[in-house]
């Protein structure tokens, strides 16, 4: 039973951390009517993203994948879901860039970030 | 190496250097703008032909980015699938941008047009590089570079509404990325490499694992968003609605097309089809919903009361075709599918164009208001009359040509009843394609009296719009004429989707 529940969690805490993140920046994205707060879920949902790579990227008892010097045996992390995250991460803050520019524009136009309000703004031009 | 091995990799370099150009050329004077973006499209089209007849003369055309070689790093694959789809999409990448130029004048205010065209630049760069790439991750960064150049050059039409659209798309373009990205990082933890053709060769080893049941499915939603599969389709209607012409042709012709390659590279080349027919049998269900999407977007896009939207929908159920090759999965329907993608980005191309040059100069696409237009627009209402044939399905149209193969597919693979609703998605669409054949063309019969409309249009449209609009129309008939030149290159193309990497 315990051996069951450590098989299930606990030794793959680092893939449930990033289910339940995922989950409460989907939450907010779709259940969230501000639309601030709906990118902000959105940038939740891309962090756990990438907490995900960079933990599936952990060796046990690794260290930073750095040239040492001839003769000094050392385990590596593997480097590459890092770097990789990188590039997600500038994805990510054009995303957000754009997205908060089109909020600003939309509070221009109709007076309101309420998604439902917004709607009805919508709806009545 | 020849030049003819560097293409593949200047396609991608010298439209990305083109498109800061247009925007220093673009500070000095406005004017520079629009010829360089039409140079740089014409230089990729003409490319994409040259590495077209290249694959198909000499094969596969592999290219180490950087000189870095394959596992490691990055590789540009051009085979015989890849090159057809970037022939057919630089095609209308092409057409557009010869008609774009008119269309943004009206469309979109003086002070944006430097910066349209860098995205449209980028955009089609985007699009061109997801078709190339043999790098699974690259295919992730080159789809979010053509996103975000999307999300912003949709919301850069005047109409307030626009920007709503925009957001929503951008919304569910995220997680689409999200997902995509998600699986990506399961395959890599099931194989530990990142390239396509590498991961092909490991994954049978671990077909049984979770991590790769789950990167499959993150995989599939997230290009199916993309690729705006039903019912994962809302962002579409709007985004295609509300953006400027020219936009929405490229949207509706480039992009959906090039997602949906990027879901059949992945589910043939990476998975293959070992794995979801066998392992994960996935098509069966494709098959139901892309035919639950064929009757659904047909049914929806007889319901709209504007034209553009009308079209959005039933690019909806046009998609449902091409995934309904997917899912049959056999040699004839695939090639039905293949030839769909081509067909559809043509005669959903014409017709969009049309439907932008009656707002160009009508100023509306509410069908109500376009009683008659066909008086005054003979030619553009023809061309959309030919186009719309096509989407019907009647012979010998490419559309026909399409949907006998797939057809034919489904018979031999034995899905009756599938077969039976896909006639009855060609007999849907009559409804809508008439709807508008009926207003343009006896509309102003009926109601001349009342002078209902006051508005109609005065003339034909200019001519760096109407060429494009009847070249495509005319494409339409002759590539279904001469459809057996498509298939010497879609045959192959299919033998390589189903022969797996």
């Amino acid at each position: 039973m315990i051996e069951a529940f450590y098989e299930l969690f606990l030794s793959r805490y680092n893939y449930w951390m990033a289910i339940i993140l995922m989950l409460i920046g989907l939450y907010a994205l779709i259940a969230k009517q501000n639309l601030v707060k709906k990118l902000i879920g959105l940038n939740i949902f891309q962090t756990a993203i990438f907490l995900f790579y960079i933990s599936i990227g952990e060796v046990e008892g690794g260290t930073a994948p750095i040239y040492l010097p001839e003769g000094v045996d050392a385990l590596y992390v593997n480097p590459v879901p890092h770097v990789l995250m990188l590039t997600a991460i500038v994805v990510g803050v054009s995303v957000t860039a754009v997205a908060l520019s089109l909020i600003v524009r939309i509070y221009e136009e109709y007076g309101v970030i309420d998604e439902d309000e917004l709607m009805q703004a919508v709806r009545k031009r | 190496m020849t030049v003819i091995d560097h293409i593949p990799v200047l396609m991608i370099v010298i439209p990305i250097l083109a498109s800061l150009l247009t925007l220093l050329a673009g500070w000095y004077d406005r004017r520079f703008c629009y010829p360089i973006s039409l140079i740089t499209v014409l230089f990729q089209f003409g490319s994409a032909i040259a590495i077209l007849l290249h694959v198909m003369q000499e094969g596969t055309i592999r290219y180490s980015v950087g000189g870095w070689a394959p596992p490691l790093g990055i590789e540009l694959v051009v085979d015989g699938f890849n090159s057809y789809i970037l022939a057919a999409i630089m095609l209308l990448a092409a057409a557009t941008a010869v008609y774009a130029r008119r269309s943004v004048e009206t469309e979109i205010g003086p002070e944006k047009t430097v910066s349209f065209y860098v995205l449209f630049q980028l955009l089609i760069t985007g699009l061109v590089g997801m078709t190339i790439t043999g790098d699974i991750f690259n295919l992730y960064v080159f789809l979010e570079i053509s996103s975000i150049a999307a999300y912003t050059l949709i919301a850069s039409a005047r109409r307030p509404r626009a920007y709503v659209a925009s957001f929503n798309y951008l919304i569910l373009g995220s997680i689409a990325g999200g997902f995509i990205l998600l699986g990506i990082a399961n395959l890599y933890a099931a194989t530990g490499t990142l390239n396509m053709a590498d991961i092909a060769q490991l994954l049978p080893a671990s077909y049984g694992l979770a991590t790769v049941h789950a990167a499959f499915l993150f995989l599939v939603i997230g290009f199916s968003i993309k690729a705006a599969f039903f019912p994962l389709h809302l962002w579409l209607p709007d985004a295609y609605a509300e953006s400027p012409s020219a936009v929405t042709v490229l949207l509706s012709t480039v992009m959906a097309k090039v997602s949906i390659y990027a879901m059949f590279r992945i589910l043939f080349s990476v998975f293959t089809t070992a794995y979801i027919i066998d392992t994960f049998p996935v098509t069966g269900f494709i098959l139901f919903i892309a035919t639950v999407a064929i009757v659904a977007g047909a049914v929806l896009a007889i319901a709209q009361k504007d034209l553009k939207r009308m079209l959005a929908y039933s690019s909806v159920s046009q998609v449902g075709y091409i995934m309904f090759a997917l899912g049959v999965a056999n040699q004839i329907a695939l090639e039905g599918g293949l030839l769909h993608i081509l067909g559809h980005a043509v005669m959903k191309g014409c017709l969009f164009m049309v439907a932008g040059l009656i707002i160009y100069r009508m100023g509306t696409s509410r069908l109500s208001e376009l009683k008659g237009v066909a008086t005054t627009m003979p030619i553009s209402c023809a061309a959309f009359a030919l186009a719309g044939a096509s989407m019907i399905g009647i012979p010998p149209t490419i559309g026909f040509m399409s949907k006998y193969y797939l057809v034919l597919g489904a018979l031999e693979a034995g899905h009756w009843v599938y077969a039976a609703v896909l006639l009855l998605g060609s007999l849907l669409a009559v409804g809508y394609i008439w709807r508008f054949i009926e207003t343009a063309y006896f509309g102003g019969l009926h109601s001349d009296h009342n002078e209902a409309h006051p508005r109609t249009a005065a003339r034909e449209g200019p001519l760096s719009m109407l060429v494009p609009i009847v070249g495509l129309a005319l494409l339409c008939l002759f590539l279904g004429i001469f459809v057996e030149g498509v298939m010497e290159v879609v045959g192959p193309a299919v033998s390589i989707l189903l022969g797996g990497a």
